[in-house]
């Protein structure tokens, strides 16, 4: 890399610089299972000061139903829902530690089962719409970037506002309408085959795509600016040369940054996209519990969450080495 | 189409309301052939065959399968295909006919009931269904207790189950017990197998669930899908089947789609057959493209106000009836879905034993304010009355899609009621009625049987008594209705006690819930049981036109 005026203002490279990769690892470990336990505790407490509880919802599911409250109490006891708040906690925190997320108060199957089942298709699917919007949102800016400044330029950059502005339950239901209720090229609902995949996927992908766009905009426009891209003009780089060598590699590491924010948004966004498409996943499963106050279930989807994220943003993490070599040498102790 | 007229009152709707209606007015021509056209020009759709998988949507994930664990809908319709009752109800009549059991006799004081057993049934596993089956299953359910939502409260003051010999069972309750025989028509007590019936709650829920049905459970994905397939060689449908011997379809897909607009569209362009989740404002949609709706009151309690009288405010007698007087029941029908319709009586007319009681609902807002002005509730300057110092006002929590109750509140407003209305998750709403703080409630109860009414209202020891109220001849009437099978004394009994019940105010019915499903063309042979529940043995399908 030819571009010595780039300060990175990363924390790795000052947790890099002050000590060993091991500290860092150790440090990294710990404040991710900080994460996993703030984001339990505090789904716990919400759940907890609700004015309601899981059992009655469970028992009136529908209508009205005639069951006593001697039976209802006895139910909460079953559940452990008649202790007081510390002590239900303590038990939860307890059962975790020895891998046991519990059973479903509405339907009793255990929580790691749901989870597990639920997860893949989740992944799936957001991984699909982060490789769409990849591909479109940078190609989109990509291309925006190389273009003479005028009307069309102007048109391109103001695209990402637009495709964030869609709201993505609108787009969902227009997407069903045009290519699954009119045009029955794709199904309207499952998770069966690739053509299930097809119309969630550009849902969830053109949000994430306008995101993407956004950030490269800026981004990309910046690295074309800097003096060495000029430099390497003068020397008769092509402008493709230069995009792909260049002024890419540079512009994607504040992308890179960016991914663990995108998995998290592209994580909440299934919870509508597998709504409107009536697919399996981590969403659905997460929209149920809370609406029946399933504690258990609830508790399951977001430590599931939060271990994805937390794992995304390690990978992102481990990744900055891999495309700018600076950071790499760093923790491996020498100069290239 | 008078339906269209009622737009304005659901500006409230959300997008798709906008959408929908716009762009399948021109993508689904396709779908446009009248059915009376095709009825007469194929006769082969007439004549029921075997074949197809029927795809029902339903709304929400079931949960739970087990038909004795469950009270909700969705998963009540799933039961009832899986396993087979003792009895059956006609939906027209409310007569219990024979199904598992070909006969019964029910001792004169109401306690004891012996049923004589079909012979050759067995379960899908291959084990034969008997008498001991029958206390098997029921004595499970028993001690499932609270689990167990509707069915253990079928069976409360059960005293000995005795099988003297496989055909014959002897099931004998502490009290007198008049629901007993409705109840064992229903899918909460169908029976199992003994592995089933051996079987933790919660494997139960997942699927273990070995019945005597037509159908058997193939796969459960929870948020996901329910399969079910035929059963072969299923021998003994109920009395009042269409047809003898194996289900027509060879098995039915229940898909959960939680988007209405989903449903709606997938029925529409036929990915779907049975949407079993109509919104009112789908009807008119789904009746422009001249697919079948087919609905039917649910039994039970109407959509009432029932006012809590440990408060002060409802404990005054005249409130309570000038909230009845106040409210113009006709008026709700605009906003109502075509297929509901205002109440006319504590029961909906689909109840056995209902009986119209319309004159005690007649609109008399004179008569309402009459009442208050005598009683001393005087409107103040922005036109609620006070009494005392008191605010004739409270707050109302629901959790139902019910439009109609804001119409309810513009109408009490006029004599100087003033109601709150707040929309609260069904959660938090059963949590504030269970506090027993909550001045008026407002629900519905589905039950083909008059004696939901001794359920919800009895103020005797252990009644649930909705109202707090002290017990009064209302009370007696109710007990006694519960342990006659005198189908004339019974009747007098129940009528006496809703009339009772609407003359003191402690119940203000409204409206009659409606089960709506929509179902395609290709689609025949549907049937509500008593209870407004699916019952799909006699179904079948026709080649998608």
């Amino acid at each position: 890399m030819t571009d010595k005026t780039w300060i990175s203002d990363n924390p790795i490279d000052k947790i890099n610089a002050s000590g060993p990769r091991v500290h860092w690892l150790v440090k990294r470990v710990l404040t991710s299972l900080a994460v996993l336990w703030a984001a339990y505790t505090l789904t716990f407490l919400i759940l907890y000061i609700l004015p309601s509880d899981p059992v009655t919802i469970m028992l009136n599911q529908g209508e009205q139903s005639t069951v006593d409250i001697a039976q209802v109490n006895a139910l909460k006891a079953l559940y452990h829902l008649d202790e007081p708040f510390y002590i239900q906690y303590a038990w939860s925190i307890w059962d975790l530690l020895h891998f046991d997320l519990g059973r479903s108060i509405v339907s009793g199957d255990p929580v790691t089962r749901l989870v597990l089942q639920a997860l893949p298709p989740t992944l799936l699917l957001a991984l699909c719409a982060l490789t769409v919007a990849i591909i479109v949102g940078g190609g989109l800016a990509a291309g925006v970037s190389v273009l003479p400044a005028g009307r069309l330029k102007s048109a391109f950059l103001a695209l990402p506002s637009l495709g964030a502005a869609l709201p993505t339950f609108w787009l969902g239901l227009l997407l069903l309408q045009a290519f699954s209720f009119s045009h029955a090229w794709f199904p309207a609902m499952g998770n069966q085959g690739w053509q299930s995949l097809v119309l969630p996927t550009l849902t969830l992908a053109v949000p994430t795509a306008a995101m993407l766009a956004q950030v490269m905009n800026r981004s990309l426009a910046e690295v074309w600016r800097r003096p060495f891209i000029d430099a390497l003009r003068l020397k008769g780089a092509s402008t493709a040369h230069l995009l792909w060598r260049h002024v890419l590699p540079n512009a994607a590491i504040p992308l890179l940054t960016l991914t663990g924010m995108i998995f998290g948004h592209l994580l909440a966004g299934a919870v509508v996209t597998e709504t409107i498409f009536s697919r399996e996943g981590l969403g659905r499963l997460a929209q149920g519990a809370v609406s029946t106050q399933d504690i258990p279930v609830v508790q399951g989807v977001v430590l599931t969450a939060a271990i994805v994220f937390v794992l995304v943003n390690f990978v992102v993490d481990l990744l900055y080495p891999l495309l700018d070599p600076r950071l790499g040498s760093l923790s491996a102790g020498g100069g290239k | 189409m008078q339906e269209f007229s009622n737009t304005s009152l659901r500006t409230g709707s959300r997008l798709r309301r906008l959408v929908f209606p716009l762009l399948m007015a021109s993508a689904l021509t396709a779908c446009d052939k009248p059915e009376a056209a095709s009825a007469s020009n194929k006769p082969a759709a007439d004549t029921p065959h075997s074949g197809g998988t029927l795809l029902v949507a339903i709304d929400t994930d079931p949960n739970c399968l087990d038909p004795q664990q469950v009270g909700n809908n969705n998963s009540l319709n799933i039961g009832r295909q899986l396993t087979d009752s003792l009895t059956d109800q006609d939906p027209q009549t409310g007569k219990i006919v024979p199904w598992l059991a070909t006969q019964w006799q029910v001792s004169d004081d109401n306690r004891s009931f012996s049923f004589t057993l079909r012979d050759g049934v067995t379960f899908s596993d291959g084990t034969p269904f008997n008498s001991q089956s029958v206390k098997d299953n029921l004595e499970a359910i028993v001690a499932m207790g609270a689990r167990s939502s509707l069915a253990s409260t079928y069976l409360k003051g059960l005293s000995s189950i005795e099988t003297p010999d496989a055909k014959h069972v002897v099931i004998k309750f502490v009290q007198p017990n008049a629901q007993f025989l409705q109840a064992t028509s229903t899918m909460s007590l169908g029976f199992f197998a003994n592995s089933t019936v051996k079987a933790t709650v919660d494997a139960r829920c997942q699927g273990n669930l070995v019945g005597t049905g037509p159908f058997v459970l193939k796969t459960f994905v929870h948020n996901q899908k329910v399969d079910i397939t035929r059963r072969q060689g299923y021998q003994w449908p109920s009395s009042l089947a269409q047809h003898r011997g194996d289900s027509y379809l060879d098995g039915i897909e229940y898909r959960v789609v939680p988007e209405s607009g989903v449903r709606f569209g997938s029925l529409v362009s036929g990915q779907l057959d049975l949407n079993a989740g109509v919104t009112p404002q789908d009807e008119p949609l789904i009746l422009a493209k001249k697919l079948p709706i087919i609905a039917r009151t649910n039994p039970g309690l109407v959509y009432s106000l029932f006012p809590n009288q440990s408060m002060p405010l409802m404990a005054d007698e005249s409130v309570r009836k000038a909230l009845n007087l106040a409210i113009d029941r006709a008026a709700l029908q605009p906003i109502l879905s075509r297929y509901q319709a205002p109440a006319s009586s504590v029961l909906a007319k689909t109840t056995p034993l209902y009986q119209d009681l319309g004159s005690q609902l007649k609109y008399d807002p004179q008569a309402a304010e009459n009442l208050l002005n005598k009683d001393g509730w005087v409107k103040g300057a922005d036109g609620v009355r006070v009494k005392g110092g008191q605010r004739l006002r409270f707050t109302l929590t629901y959790w139902q899609s019910a439009p109609f109750i804001e119409l309810v509140q513009q109408q009490l407003r006029k004599v100087g009621i003033d109601i709150q209305l707040d929309k609260a998750p069904i959660g938090q709403v059963i949590a504030r009625q269970s506090s027993g703080s909550q001045e008026v409630e407002f629900y519905n109860l589905t039950r083909s049987d008059p004696d939901v009414l001794r359920t919800v209202f009895d103020a005797g020891p252990g009644g649930r008594n909705v109202n707090k109220r002290a017990a009064n001849q209302i009370d007696s009437a109710l007990q006694q209705s519960s342990q006659t099978l005198d189908n004339d004394k019974r009747q007098r009994l129940v009528s006496d006690a809703a009339k009772g019940l609407i003359a003191d105010g402690d119940a203000i019915p409204l409206v009659e819930l409606a089960t709506v499903i929509a179902t395609g063309n290709n689609v025949h042979g549907f049937r509500y049981d008593a209870s407004s529940r699916f019952q799909l043995y006699d179904t079948w399908l026709s080649p998608k036109s």
